[in-house]
């Protein structure tokens, strides 16, 4: 026995073997390949608003400052009181965001204009991501134009709203948002 | 050029493609994706086929996330059943929403930054979603996310 050892030894060095340890390191980096999900998620960000306590009163808001979405169950969409097809919401929530008081029935300022969103109980949830989705897409459009016009950003101009936002620092005030805030609310649907 | 290539080997001085470093870098891919791998540690019972949208935007603190799906039951032999509410790992029926509250008042407490996201069916009616929503005032989750896919 020993004399086999000398033997090998004299032909070569004994060492650990690595050839193996890298096919191991495959065999767990393919493991973790395949479990890996690096989907992130994408989605409709929005804020509730918080819980009013039983004897407080929902803040008053003036009539011409709401843009009324009335959405029943059929799927058919009433804005201001008048049948309309979802693709007319993102024109119209502009118009009425930047209306700054000209149209009496528009919002009187962009700061108090409200959307307001009101479904049946059994309205199916895709219309109300339609209309929702348009309402977004009307605020960055809004947000977008005053990035480009430097009206709110102290005279300096971006390509779109997702520039200014970036160069942002992380306590500095975003100027766009608070001129333009988006003031969506979620009517609860009527009982029964 | 075999004479070149014979006289370097006896020389024993290049022997072919370095494989010597090959685990490290192995290793340190082996490193990344253990890092980022989030293992999937709920099955979803209910189906959610997300709608549609353009306005969307990224959610990339993956750790604040809690989710909430709202779809109809998966029943063996591809049928759907009656749309159920789960969070983790428990389906909900309409009588156990209060439940929600409790949940997600304690999912705040140890993530004051959580976002809820919801991922809901198409076919789901609003008056589910309302109802859930209104437990997620009542627990102070006030934000939320309507997990939307791209818009082809």
């Amino acid at each position: 026995m020993a004399g086999l050892l000398d033997k090998k030894r004299d032909r070569e060095e004994i060492q650990v073997p690595l050839a193996g340890m890298a096919d191991i390191a495959f065999l767990l980096l393919i493991f973790f390949l395949v479990v890996t999900t690096i989907d992130m998620d994408t989605g409709i960000g929005m804020t509730l608003p918080p819980k009013l306590d039983e004897d407080q009163e929902p803040p008053p808001v003036r009539e011409r400052n709401v843009l009324n979405l009335l959405l029943n169950a059929q799927g058919q969409l009433l804005m201001n009181d008048e049948l309309a097809n979802v693709n007319q919401v993102r024109e119209q929530v502009v118009r009425h965001v930047t209306n700054f008081g000209e149209d009496p029935n528009l919002s009187e300022r962009p700061g108090v204009a409200v959307i307001s969103i009101k479904t049946e109980r059994n309205t199916r949830y895709e219309r109300y991501i339609d209309v929702l989705d348009e309402v977004w897409m009307a605020y960055f459009a809004i947000w977008d134009d005053a990035a480009r016009s430097g009206e709110y950003t102290g005279g300096r101009t971006f390509r779109d709203y997702d520039h200014y936002r970036n160069q942002l620092g992380e306590d500095e005030d975003n100027e766009i948002r608070e001129a333009f805030p988006a003031q969506i609310s979620v009517a609860e649907p009527d009982r029964g | 050029m075999n004479q070149k290539f014979q006289k370097k080997r006896t020389s024993g001085e290049d022997k072919g493609i370095p494989v010597a470093s090959m685990p490290d870098i192995i290793f340190m891919l082996l490193i990344f994706f253990m890092v980022t791998t989030v293992l999937r540690e709920t099955e979803v019972q209910v189906r959610t086929q997300l709608p549609q949208a353009e306005a969307l935007t990224k959610i990339e603190q993956r750790r604040f996330v809690s989710n909430v799906w709202i779809g109809p039951l998966r029943l063996p032999g591809n049928q759907l059943g009656e749309t159920r509410v789960q969070i983790d790992d428990a389906l909900m029926e309409e009588e156990e929403f209060p439940t929600i509250r409790n949940i997600m008042y304690r999912k705040l407490q140890e993530e004051p930054r959580l976002i809820v996201s919801l991922r809901v069916d198409v076919t789901a009616e609003m008056g589910i979603l309302v109802d859930v929503q209104e437990e997620l005032r009542e627990a102070n989750t006030l934000r939320i996310n309507y997990s939307s896919r791209q818009q082809q």
